[in-house]
């Protein structure tokens, strides 16, 4: 009896691991860290497998804030990263973490609010609109996280002339989370968040939400891609992950990026350096 | 995975996706069961049976890492095997092999725990009965460890319980990788992120129903077992 | 495989047992030779458990010294005991009783034709797979015995093991009994039933609080005890 049992148990493992090999046998992978909204929006669901039908390779995202992504990939855990913060990729270079930066698309922020407007932004500019959500102590919902929101976000506050971290109350809620979370809590405290479009226009749960100020230059969001430095991590996938880069830079790739739409809208604006390598 | 359709429709269209979720989730949570219980067992049933300073410390220790927060014990092993950590030559992280090593290491505590507690009690009234026919250190360990066999299966099923439940660990150490390390629970936190509620509500609803089934599974075992050997 | 000795003569030389201020057993001396079975008797709390605790080896005494066939070490080479409650693996019957023979290092070439003969031999053949948990209590306290022979013992210690069964269960039970004692094994049994004294004993052993009061043949004890608390005991008196 004991021993049925233990054949039992064998048989198990071996099914366990037939389940994992199919994954396991493909070598032919790189993992890029990335950020939620390029994950939350789908657009990756679209992008990936073009390019797996075009060269075999498959592309693991870790979908993380722009802050965690470049950590992850400090630590050697990422081949490429495709996050949506110039000054933190712009660190993440200096430091010697990547090898270069490349432009590679653009999408907007908006910021989204309760359709009861309780600061009375719209018809605002996003600067003013911040100055009213402080004057009244709107709710306000922040990333928190390090993301390229969260630090468009404090950007945004800096130019409109506020020092957040001194003058923020109770009404600045920071969670700590991804921009669907963040969404969720906005539309359950009736509060304003700054969200990239691409995530609000897949955003299901709206409740009461919508957009409450748009179009301002201001709130333009640029993706950058980088081939994370082989020689601090030898680990890296660097031909695999070149060519993740080049294609994503492409014409074929930025033709691809623009094809991804939602409802018939576009998300990202493909933005590559002509003939850039 | 289709956002517009409903759990419920997935899997009676078997969508494919979906089945290589639910797949992955129990492969990574069976397989740390079997993991844990092969180390866990022998260890419990060791701490019940023998006698050393310091064992009481030792016991409310084990008990205590039955509590283990799954987001702890999911850093802990991805620090272990980042590359830039001591296993990092291994490139084992964000694969599954590294989300059952970081689901192993959170329920070997509890099957170990509840292992020791039943033995123990078991002891106490096979004591006088193995003593008397002889029955070497290691022959005792077996012959409780089988006679417990109802109790135990309890204990693995609570583990598995907890496996199959936790988000934590999984995340962090798999990546939530679409098509590749994707499980039932960050399946649900990712939907719930993206404000797919009913969807990840459905997605909910699944994995406590494939949870009952193992659990009605296993009980229907124990009721068969229990009439061929009482 | 098995050592040549033999646990015999039993020797208990002026052994007590304390367990905490409690004297359970004091300065007892007694020894246990080949021959009819010895019944040990005496009122609730006189020690008849642990005396038998002692004999087996599961229990050490405080001052004294026990030996068996000479050997001071409690190792139990070729003697084995029955509690009141048997404990059953949780298996059939057959498999407790190979599970016995298997610690007694029994041949495995061996083992099947001695579970059939051990168990016709406590008349449970017919029940062989029937999980052993769901034995009547005389089918237990049989299967028990049965276990207990398989270790070929020269000494079977047993403690009270008819007080929880009905007479014809007790009757069953006394019968193999009464057949191992006569294969020349020696019977060591604790017994509050009077009457069963009368049907078993060879020869009796009387405890009252921890201390041997009395000792011999059976007949002798039975119809002319020597001492008062015997006499009282056997009338049938609370003896304090």
């Amino acid at each position: 009896m004991t021993f049925r049992f233990s054949s039992f148990a064998v048989a198990l493992l071996l099914g366990a691991s037939a389940a994992f090999t199919p994954a396991v046998a493909q070598d032919r992978s790189i993992v890029v860290a990335s950020t939620t909204s390029t994950q939350d929006s789908g657009l990756f669901g679209y992008l990936l497998p073009l390019f797996k039908a075009k060269t075999g390779i498959e592309v693991k995202v870790i979908a993380q804030g722009t802050g965690q992504a470049l950590d992850t990939a400090r630590r050697g855990d990422a081949d490429v990263v495709f996050v949506h913060a110039k000054s933190q990729e712009e660190k993440f270079l200096a430091e010697g973490f990547g090898v270069k930066r490349f432009d590679v698309m653009y999408n907007d922020f908006v910021l989204i609010g309760p359709t009861s407007d309780p600061a009375g932004v719209s018809g605002k500019d996003i600067e003013s609109a911040l100055k009213a959500i402080q004057d009244k102590a709107a709710p306000f919902v922040s990333r928190g996280d390090k993301s390229g929101t969260h630090s468009a976000e404090l950007a945004l506050w800096k130019q409109a002339g506020i020092d957040i971290a001194a003058t923020k109350g109770p009404w600045y809620r920071e969670i700590g989370q991804g921009m669907g979370a963040a969404l969720n809590t906005a539309g359950a405290m009736n509060g304003y968040v700054l969200s990239d479009r691409g995530t609000w226009i897949s955003f299901k749960n709206r409740g009461d939400l919508e957009i409450s100020v748009e179009g301002d230059r201001r709130l333009f969001n640029q993706y950058g891609v980088m081939l994370v430095n082989p020689e601090k991590f030898p680990s890296v996938k660097k031909e695999f992950g070149q060519a993740f880069i080049d294609w994503l830079v492409s014409t074929e790739g930025q033709t691809a990026i623009a094809g991804y739409k939602i409802d018939g809208q576009q998300l990202f604006f493909p933005n590559a350096e002509k003939k850039g390598s | 995975m289709s956002d517009e359709l409903s759990a419920w429709q997935l899997i009676l269209n078997g969508d494919p996706a979906l089945f290589a979720i639910v797949r992955l989730s129990l492969a990574v949570s069976l397989s740390a069961v079997v993991l844990a219980a092969l180390a866990g067992m022998p260890l419990g049933a060791l701490l019940a049976l023998t006698r050393f300073p310091g064992r009481s410390m030792l016991v409310v220790l084990l008990n205590a890492l039955m509590g283990l927060p799954p987001v702890v014990v999911g850093l802990a092993v991805y620090l272990l095997l980042s590359r830039s950590g001591p296993l990092g030559a291994m490139g084992i992280l964000f694969t599954p092999t590294a989300m059952v090593i970081a689901q192993t290491i959170l329920i070997v505590p509890i099957i170990a725990a509840l292992t020791r507690q039943t033995v123990e009690d078991l002891w106490a009234e096979y004591r006088d009965e193995l003593t008397a026919m002889d029955v070497s250190p290691a022959g005792r360990m077996t012959t409780l460890l089988w006679d417990a066999r109802f109790s135990l299966m309890t204990a693995l099923l609570a583990g598995f319980g907890r496996a199959a439940a936790e988000v934590g660990a999984v995340m962090i150490v798999g990546g939530n990788i679409d098509g590749f390390t994707r499980t039932m629970t960050t399946a649900v936190a990712l939907e719930t992120s993206k404000g797919n509620l009913p969807l990840a509500m459905g997605l909910g609803l699944v994995l406590v129903a494939i949870v009952l089934s193992i659990n009605a599974a296993a009980w229907g075992t124990r009721v068969w077992s229990e009439r061929q050997a009482g | 495989m098995r050592a040549p000795s033999s646990d015999l003569p039993l020797v208990l030389d002026n052994v007590s047992l304390q367990a905490g201020a409690t004297t359970i057993l004091d300065r007892l001396s007694l020894t246990i030779t080949p021959g009819t079975p010895t019944l040990i008797v005496g009122p609730n709390g006189s020690g008849k458990t642990t005396l038998l605790r002692l004999c087996m080896g599961l229990a050490l005494p405080s001052a004294g010294r026990v030996s068996w066939g000479g050997r001071a070490d409690s190792k139990p080479v070729r003697r084995a005991i029955l509690f009141q409650r048997p404990v059953m693996l949780r298996r059939t019957a057959a498999a407790n009783v190979a599970y016995a023979l298997a610690q007694a290092r029994t041949r495995r070439s061996q083992r099947a034709e001695r579970i059939a003969a051990l168990l016709q031999r406590v008349g449970l053949a017919d029940l062989a797979h029937r999980p052993a948990r769901k034995l009547s209590g005389g089918e237990q306290q049989r299967l028990a015995l049965a276990r207990a022979l398989a270790r070929d013992p020269e000494i079977l210690l047993l403690d009270e093991p008819t007080a929880s069964l009905d007479p014809a269960a007790t009757r069953g039970v006394e019968e193999i009994i009464l057949m191992a004692a006569q294969s020349g094994i020696k019977i060591v049994m604790a017994s509050h039933d009077l009457g069963q004294v009368r049907r078993l004993a060879g020869d009796v052993v009387f405890l009252v609080r921890g201390g041997l009061c009395e000792q011999g043949k059976a007949a002798d004890f039975l119809d002319h005890p020597t001492t008062r608390e015997a006499a009282a005991f056997l009338r049938g008196d609370l003896v304090i």
